[in-house]
């Protein structure tokens, strides 16, 4: 009984509070379980469960370990959960792009990737999975990782919150699987890039408050007067994307016990919120919390301050307030009101500045270092990010306007644009850092080689020119196609026409992602090395070298 | 209010918006007393213990 109430004693609040809610959710995963109506909800249901026993097994399990004095030590960093963040950015970076790449030769060789009799194979169901897994779980991972590691850096303080981070890696994760496994089911609310349905979406949202709250109680606690200029950015990822979720996900569910729901909104306010959300999504998920890691891993890596920080003030507020705004230009030529559409076209022209501010930013804070472009492949990375965020964020304003989205919307063209930013901007600039991240995090004086990064870089860039050049080429074909009219005024192309005339492309296309692909296992094989703290493989070469030195002598 | 006096609020009175918080925006990072402080939040990730310590500098 005495070593039950020290044992008590012992217990820190982080961890007895996500305790409890790890039992909520294994009451609520047997609630449903038990009476589920579909049979999507009851294997969710199964998976919140197991993920909830598992979770507090293991939470009892550390607990009973006895070796974790002093818990929570505030005289040192927490770099645990950055380490598996890096870790989960990179399985499920590959995860995503090989999905892409599925889909990609799907459309290829639509009767060869073809398998009727698995209908969760269908692209339809795929196409989700590869979103998702690209950017919420590739991205999102890396976000979280890269957010924890550089709020404790510069607020000069522990990760508040104790248990929690670890509550919302694992919670974050948890998400994924649910949202990741609904597709393939074929549970989807029909919202692209919100595709999880209700409960997949609240859990979302737990998770996520306690995401805000370790950042602003991290952020509180910091012993630095200032916020670095990244933590902003952060943070403005962090409350834009909660607001964006809740409100475009409002619904209400058929079954408490079953997946289905409807949407609050229907008709053009639904698209206007979707495009509210959708655009957003790239605004602030994409953008704002991606620049964050480019104001810090750029500066750290390069040993120079920002440029101008007086410019990355501006292009903070600037950027956030409007971004917001620039949704309705999904949503050209339809019910929308003309206002409203002109509206989205302007404040995307407008997002030209500090888009372009922010890039000058970055670019030029290696001026006096533009040397270490050469010496430095995972500088060159970062800066090529920052080039590719650069073209992406000219073009698409561009493709904003109604004249030119009349030819592009809905063509490949668009799908050329996003990947342009996706892989060049989001995919390098995380690459860039993750390559940073494994070296400081497992404390190697460097990489287990640099010729592998070269190596990647390389592959990637080449995979990205070979996806951008194909999907304009196609892209503007088939929108001039499907415009084009004969001398009596009919459709000159029948839609088939369009579709075939795109196949080289798409063989360009999909031979352009397997290189992307390929670069992230030669990235994952060298981050292993590196973590495991192999001799790198410059310094083993030297090593060799210098025995025959010495038996010249 | 019917729609035509929203939309012409929404459009005159977020125009005057957006001009007054860009403008106070601008006042503050341009303000020359704020520089000494902007030279220092610059420096910050450079502002650690030897590389590799995973501990706070003090």
């Amino acid at each position: 009984m005495a070593a039950e109430t020290s044992r008590t004693a012992r217990l820190d609040p982080s961890s007895a509070t996500v305790g409890m809610v790890l039992l909520l959710v294994i009451v609520l995963g047997f609630a449903g379980a038990a009476s589920a109506t579909d049979a999507g909800f009851a294997a969710h249901s199964w998976m919140f469960l197991i993920a909830g026993v598992v979770g507090f097994a293991a939470l009892l399990g550390w607990h009973e370990s006895g070796d974790k004095t002093p818990t929570f030590d505030k005289a040192y960093y927490e770099e645990g959960v950055v380490k598996a963040g890096i870790v989960a950015t990179m399985f499920w970076g590959v995860a995503g792009f090989l999905v892409g790449l599925v889909i990609a030769l799907q459309l290829t060789w639509p009767n060869f990737f073809y398998f009727p009799d698995f209908p969760w194979t269908n692209f339809g169901r795929l196409r989700p999975l590869h979103t998702s897994a690209v950017i919420f779980a590739f991205g999102g991972n890396a976000l979280i990782a890269t957010s924890f590691y550089v709020v404790q850096r510069t607020c000069r303080t522990r990760l508040a919150g104790g248990m929690w981070p670890w509550f919302v890696f694992w919670g974050y994760q948890l998400f994924i699987a649910v949202a990741a496994t609904g597709y393939l089911m074929g549970i989807t609310q029909g919202k692209e890039y919100a595709e999880p349905e209700w409960y997949a979406d609240l859990w979302l949202t737990v998770v996520w408050v306690a995401y805000l709250g370790v950042f602003l109680a991290t952020i509180l606690r910091r012993k630095e007067p200032h916020i670095y200029v990244a933590n902003w950015f952060y943070l403005a990822f962090i409350v834009t994307i909660a607001m964006l979720h809740i409100v475009n996900n409002i619904s209400l569910p058929a079954s408490a016990v079953g997946a289905k729901s409807y949407s609050l909104f229907s008709g053009v306010q639904s698209a206007l919120i979707q495009w509210w959300y959708g655009h957003n999504a790239v605004g602030f998920f994409l953008t704002a919390g991606f620049l964050a890691m480019m104001y810090y891993f750029i500066p750290k890596r390069v040993e120079r301050p920002v440029w101008s920080y007086r410019l990355s003030i501006v292009h903070f507020w600037s950027l956030i307030f409007i971004y917001i705004w620039a949704g309705p230009h999904h949503l050209h030529y339809t019910a929308l009101p003309q206002w409203a559409q002109t509206l989205g076209m302007t404040f995307s022209l407008m997002l030209w500045m500090p888009s372009w501010g922010g890039m000058i930013n970055g670019l030029m804070t290696l001026s006096g270092a533009w040397d270490k472009l050469r010496t430095d492949p995972v500088v060159r990375m970062l800066v090529v990010s920052v080039a590719f965020y650069g073209m992406s964020t000219f073009e698409g304003p561009l493709m904003s306007v109604r004249e030119v989205n009349a030819l592009s919307h809905y063509t490949d063209w668009g799908i050329g644009h996003v990947h342009s930013g996706a892989l060049g901007w989001v995919g390098f600039v995380t690459f860039g850092s993750m390559y940073c991240l494994t070296q400081w995090v497992w404390k190697r004086p460097k990489l287990y080689s640099n010729a592998l990064v070269e190596w990647h870089f390389w592959i990637a860039t080449l995979g990205i020119v070979l996806y951008i050049c194909s999907m304009w080429v196609s892209g503007i074909m088939e929108g001039l196609m499907w415009r084009a009219y004969n001398d009596f005024g009919f459709l000159e192309y029948s839609f088939v026409e369009t579709v075939s005339a795109k196949h080289i492309s798409y063989i360009i296309r999909a031979l352009g992602g397997g290189l992307f692909l390929l670069g992230a296992l030669i990235m994952i094989y060298n981050l292993v090395r590196t973590a495991r703290g192999d001799v790198p493989v410059e310094d083993r070469n030297r090593a060799s070298a210098a025995p025959t030195l010495q038996h010249a002598e | 209010m019917d729609y035509e006096g929203w939309s012409s609020f929404a459009q005159t009175g977020g125009t005057a918006y957006f001009v007054a918080i860009f403008a106070v925006v601008l006042v503050y990072a341009l303000w020359p007393r704020n520089g000494a402080r902007f030279k220092r939040a610059a420096e910050l990730p450079m502002k650690e213990k030897e590389h590799g310590d995973d501990r706070p500098l003090a």
